[in-house]
C-alpha cells in the first residue's frame, strides 16, 4: 500500500510529479521571461555600479602598471635608508615610457594624493630626462630637485607598489599607514572627514526628529478629518513632492537669506534691528529647516497610511473604558502607529544621510554633508577611488542602521503604506 | 435596595450635527435600573446617536441627560463609569486578552491580584478561561465578540452600552450569542442599552424596545405588546410581517370601525389611531391572525385568490390578491392536514376585528 500511495500515477500512467513539472514548466519560464527585463535592468543599473565601486575603492592597479620595473626593484629595499641605484635605473626606465607615451601626467596626480609635492617634481624630471645619460642615474635624479633626495618620497611611491588597498578607507577617517606601516590619525588641524561624518549623523539624526515631531500630527490630522478637507490638505503635503528639488531649495533661498523675507519680516515687526539680522543660510539653520521641509512627505506618508487603518473606535473605547485621553492616545493609539513611525523614520534617516543638493546650495562652510565632500572628490579632485570609499562607508552606515532597527523593531513590522 | 426607575434619564434631547436636521428629536426616554433596554430601528433613525449620546462621545444639542440623578453632559467619557461593547468589537490589537481585560483595572488602580481575580471571573463568565495570552487576531469573531463584552463588564460599570455588537457575526453564532448576553445580564443585573436594527435580536432579549424612527422614539413597550399591538403603521410595518390595507373610515363606534377600503370592501377592525369619521387609515393584520376557511365567529371573512405559494419548510407562504391588495401573505402551518393550495385557486379568509387594527395613514 504505501509503495502506491508514494507514487501517484496520473490517468495516463505518469508519475504525478513529472507530470505537474511539466505542466508547471510554461508557467514557470512565462514567469521568468516577465520578470527578466526588470531583473537585467537591476543587475546593470544596481549591481554592476555598487560592484564597480567598491572594486575601485580598493583598486591601486593604475600606479603598480605605470611603474613596473620600479616596484620590482624596491622588493628589495627595506625603505630605511635612500633606495639603491637600481631603483632610480628602473624608476627613470619606467618614467620615460611614461612620458613618451604622455601619460604622465596621470602618475603624478595619483602620486599627489598620496604625498604633496610630488606633482611639481615629477613635472620637472619629465622635462630634465630628457638630457639624462646613461649610468648613475641616482645620482642625476636627486639632481632635479632636492625632495628627490628625501627618503619620504621614495617610502611613499613604495607604498604604492600593492595592487589592492584599503588607504581610501582610512583617508575617509581621518586616518593614515604612515611610515612605519602603523595606522595613525593624521594631524588635528586636518581631520575633516571625522568633522562631516558626526555632522552627517547629527543633521541625519536631527531632521528625523524633526520630521516625525511636526509629521505626526499632520498624519493624525490627514487620518482623522473628513473626505473633504483632508484631500485639501493631503494635497498641500505631496505639493513639495510635485515640485522640483531645486525650485524648493532657491525658495528657500529667498526665505532665508539675510535680506530675504523671513529676515525683512522680523525687522518690520520689531524682532531684531536691521543692522543685527540673523543669519539663517550657509550655516546648520538652513540645512534643518531645508531638509525637514523637504523631507517631511516621507515622515507624512508612511505615518498616515498606518493610522488611516486605526479604527477611530480604538480610541473610544480605550476611554469608555476609563482611560483619559492621554492615556487611550499612549497606551492604545501610539502603539499602533509604531509601524508607521519606524517606516518613516528609517526613510527620512536614510535620505537625509546621503542628501546633496540642498546642504549643498543652502549649508555654507558649516552645513555642508558628506555627501557634499563625495561630489567634490568626484567632481574636483577627481580621486574616484576615494569618493568610492566614502560612498561605500556610507551605504555601510545606511545597512547598519537598518540592521539595527531589524534587530529593535522587526523590518516586517514596517509599513510603507 | 429597590431599583431605580429613572437610572438614565433622557429629558428633552435633541442632537443636530449640522443645525439643519435634527437627528434626534426631543427624546425622553428613562430607563430602569437593571432593565435590558434595546433601542430599534433602521439605520439612520437616530439610535447610534443617542448612544453615543450616552458614553459621552457626542453632546446633545439641548436637552440633558441623566445618571442616577447626576446630569452627566458635561463629564467626559472616562469619567462616566460606563462600559461600552462596540460595533467592531474594538479590542486593542497590540494587546492580549489579559491586558485588555486589565486595560481599564490599570487606569483604576487596581491591585495585581484584584486584577487576576477580575479578568479570571469575566472570562469565566464568557466561558473564555485560559484565552489569557491570545492575542485578539488569534480569535474567532464569536470569541473577539466574547472578550469584548468581558472587557466591558470587568470593572463592572453601572450601566452598558452596546452597539450593533452582533452585526458581524454568522447567523447560527448570532443567535447563540444572544442568548449568551441575555444569560449574563440576568445574572448580573447590570443595566444594558442595546442597540441594533434587527429586530428578532431586539426582540429575543429585551424587557423593553424603543423602536426610533425619524430621530423619534416611536413606540417604547414590552417585546409582545409591541409585536401585537402597535401603536402606528411604522411599528407595525418595522415588527414583524403586515398585511396592510388602506381606506377610510365610514362609521366608528366604541371599540369598532368600519374602514371603507380604496377597493370599495368595507371592513371591520380595531380602531387605535382613528378618531372620527371620514379620516384616512391603514389597517394593519398580523398574516398569523388571519384563519383559511373560518369558523363562524369571526367578524371580517373574505375570498381570495391564490397569486404564489412559497414552500418554507415547517410553514408555507401563501400570497393572496385580496380586497385590492395583492401582497397579502398568510402563513399555513406545515400541518397533516393540507389543504389543496394551489396558484388560481379560491381561498376564504377570516380574521377578528380585533386584530385588525386601524391606525393612521402615514
Amino acid at each position: 500500500m504505501s509503495s502506491e500511495t508514494q507514487k501517484i500515477l496520473t490517468t495516463d500512467g505518469i508519475p504525478l510529479e513529472e507530470s505537474l513539472k511539466k505542466a508547471e514548466k510554461k508557467n514557470k519560464i512565462k514567469a521568468f521571461l516577465l520578470v527578466a527585463p526588470l531583473l537585467l535592468f537591476i543587475l546593470i543599473t544596481y549591481v554592476f555600479p555598487i560592484g564597480d565601486m567598491l572594486f575601485r575603492s580598493v583598486d591601486d592597479r593604475m600606479v603598480t602598471n605605470m611603474l613596473p620595473k620600479t616596484f620590482k626593484a624596491m622588493e628589495k629595499w627595506d625603505g630605511k635608508e635612500m633606495p639603491p641605484e637600481e631603483v632610480f635605473e628602473a624608476f627613470y626606465l619606467d618614467y620615460k615610457i611614461l612620458v613618451k607615451e604622455k601619460r604622465h601626467g596621470k602618475l603624478s596626480t595619483q602620486m599627489n594624493y598620496e604625498k604633496n609635492g610630488f606633482k611639481s617634481i615629477l613635472k620637472k624630471l619629465a622635462r630634465k630626462q630628457k638630457k639624462f645619460k646613461e649610468g648613475n642615474y641616482k645620482e642625476q635624479i636627486m639632481a632635479v630637485h632636492k625632495r628627490w633626495a628625501n627618503v619620504e618620497y621614495w617610502r611613499a611611491i613604495k607604498r604604492r607598489a600593492p595592487e589592492y588597498t584599503y588607504s581610501k578607507y582610512l583617508k575617509g577617517i581621518d586616518m593614515y599607514k604612515n611610515e612605519d606601516g602603523k595606522i595613525v590619525q593624521v594631524p588635528e588641524d586636518r581631520r575633516v572627514h571625522k568633522i562631516l561624518w558626526l555632522r552627517t549623523l547629527e543633521v541625519a539624526l536631527f531632521v528625523t526628529i524633526f520630521c516625525f515631531l511636526m509629521g505626526y500630527p499632520i498624519a493624525h490630522l490627514l487620518a482623522t478629518l473628513p473626505m473633504k478637507y483632508s484631500n485639501l490638505l493631503m494635497i498641500c503635503v505631496l505639493l513639495p513632492f510635485w515640485t522640483s528639488l531645486l525650485v524648493r531649495t532657491a525658495s528657500w533661498m529667498i526665505l532665508l537669506q539675510q535680506q530675504g523675507v523671513i529676515n525683512d519680516f522680523f525687522v518690520l515687526t520689531g524682532l531684531v534691528s536691521d543692522d543685527n539680522r540673523p543669519e539663517m543660510m550657509y550655516n546648520k539653520t538652513g540645512t534643518y529647516v531645508a531638509m525637514t521641509q523637504i523631507l517631511l512627505p516621507f515622515m507624512v506618508l508612511p505615518l498616515y497610511s498606518v493610522m488611516k487603518t486605526i479604527s477611530p473606535s480604538l480610541m473610544r473605547a480605550g476611554k469608555s473604558l476609563g482611560g483619559t485621553p492621554f492615556i487611550a492616545f499612549w497606551k492604545v493609539y501610539f502603539p499602533l502607529t509604531i509601524p508607521g513611525i519606524g517606516a518613516g523614520c528609517l526613510l527620512v534617516f536614510i535620505l537625509a544621510i546621503g542628501y546633496y543638493i540642498t546642504p549643498a546650495l543652502v549649508g555654507g562652510a558649516s552645513g555642508t554633508l558628506i555627501s557634499n565632500q563625495i561630489a567634490f572628490h568626484m567632481k574636483s579632485t577627481l580621486d574616484w577611488s576615494f569618493a568610492s570609499a566614502m560612498g561605500l562607508m556610507l551605504l555601510t552606515g545606511v545597512l547598519v542602521v537598518y540592521w539595527i532597527y531589524n534587530k529593535l523593531v522587526g523590518i516586517d513590522n514596517i509599513k510603507l503604506g | 435596595m429597590s431599583k431605580k426607575q429613572q437610572f438614565v434619564k433622557f429629558d428633552k434631547v435633541d442632537k443636530s450635527y449640522d443645525g439643519k436636521v435634527l437627528v434626534v428629536k426631543d427624546l425622553n426616554l428613562d430607563i430602569a435600573e437593571g432593565e435590558f433596554i434595546t433601542m430599534l430601528g433602521p439605520s439612520g433613525s437616530g439610535k447610534t446617536t443617542c448612544l453615543m449620546m450616552l458614553a459621552g462621545f457626542e453632546t446633545p444639542t439641548n436637552g440633558e441627560i441623566y445618571l442616577d440623578t447626576n446630569p452627566i453632559s458635561n463629564i467626559p467619557p472616562h469619567k462616566r463609569g460606563i462600559g461600552m461593547v462596540f460595533q467592531n468589537y474594538a479590542l486593542f490589537p497590540h494587546m492580549t486578552v489579559y491586558e485588555n481585560l486589565a486595560f481599564p483595572l490599570k487606569v483604576r488602580k487596581f491591585s495585581k491580584e484584584d486584577t487576576d481575580k477580575k479578568v479570571d471571573k469575566a472570562l469565566s463568565m464568557v466561558s473564555l478561561s485560559g484565552f489569557e495570552n491570545r492575542m485578539p487576531g488569534q480569535l474567532s469573531g464569536g470569541q473577539q465578540q466574547r472578550v469584548a463584552v468581558a472587557r466591558a463588564l470587568v470593572f463592572d460599570p453601572q450601566v452598558v452600552l452596546m452597539d450593533e455588537p452582533l452585526g458581524a457575526l454568522d447567523k447560527n453564532l448570532r443567535e447563540s450569542m444572544q442568548y449568551e448576553i441575555k444569560h449574563i445580564h440576568e445574572s448580573i443585573g447590570v443595566t444594558v442599552v442595546y442597540v441594533t436594527h434587527d429586530q428578532d435580536e431586539a426582540l429575543t432579549m429585551s424587557n423593553r424596545i424603543a423602536v426610533f424612527n425619524d430621530g423619534k422614539v416611536q413606540q417604547l413597550s414590552s417585546p409582545d405588546k409591541l409585536y401585537e399591538e402597535p401603536v402606528n403603521s411604522f411599528v407595525a410595518e418595522f415588527i414583524g410581517e403586515n398585511n396592510t390595507f388602506s381606506g377610510e373610515v365610514v362609521d366608528i363606534s366604541k371599540g369598532e370601525c368600519k374602514v371603507k377600503l380604496d377597493s370599495g370592501t368595507e371592513i371591520l377592525s380595531n380602531p387605535i389611531r382613528v378618531k372620527s369619521k371620514g379620516e384616512r387609515t391603514i389597517v394593519s393584520l398580523r398574516p398569523e391572525r388571519a384563519i383559511i376557511n373560518p369558523e363562524k365567529k369571526m367578524d371580517n371573512k373574505h375570498n381570495g385568490k391564490i397569486e404564489e405559494v412559497i414552500y418554507h419548510g415547517d410553514h408555507t407562504r401563501v400570497r393572496l390578491n385580496m380586497l385590492g391588495n395583492s401582497e397579502f401573505i398568510l402563513k399555513v402551518p406545515n400541518s397533516s392536514a393540507r389543504m389543496d393550495i394551489k396558484v388560481g385557486n379560491e381561498l376564504a379568509v377570516g380574521w377578528n376585528s380585533l386584530d385588525a387594527r386601524a391606525l393612521d395613514p402615514k
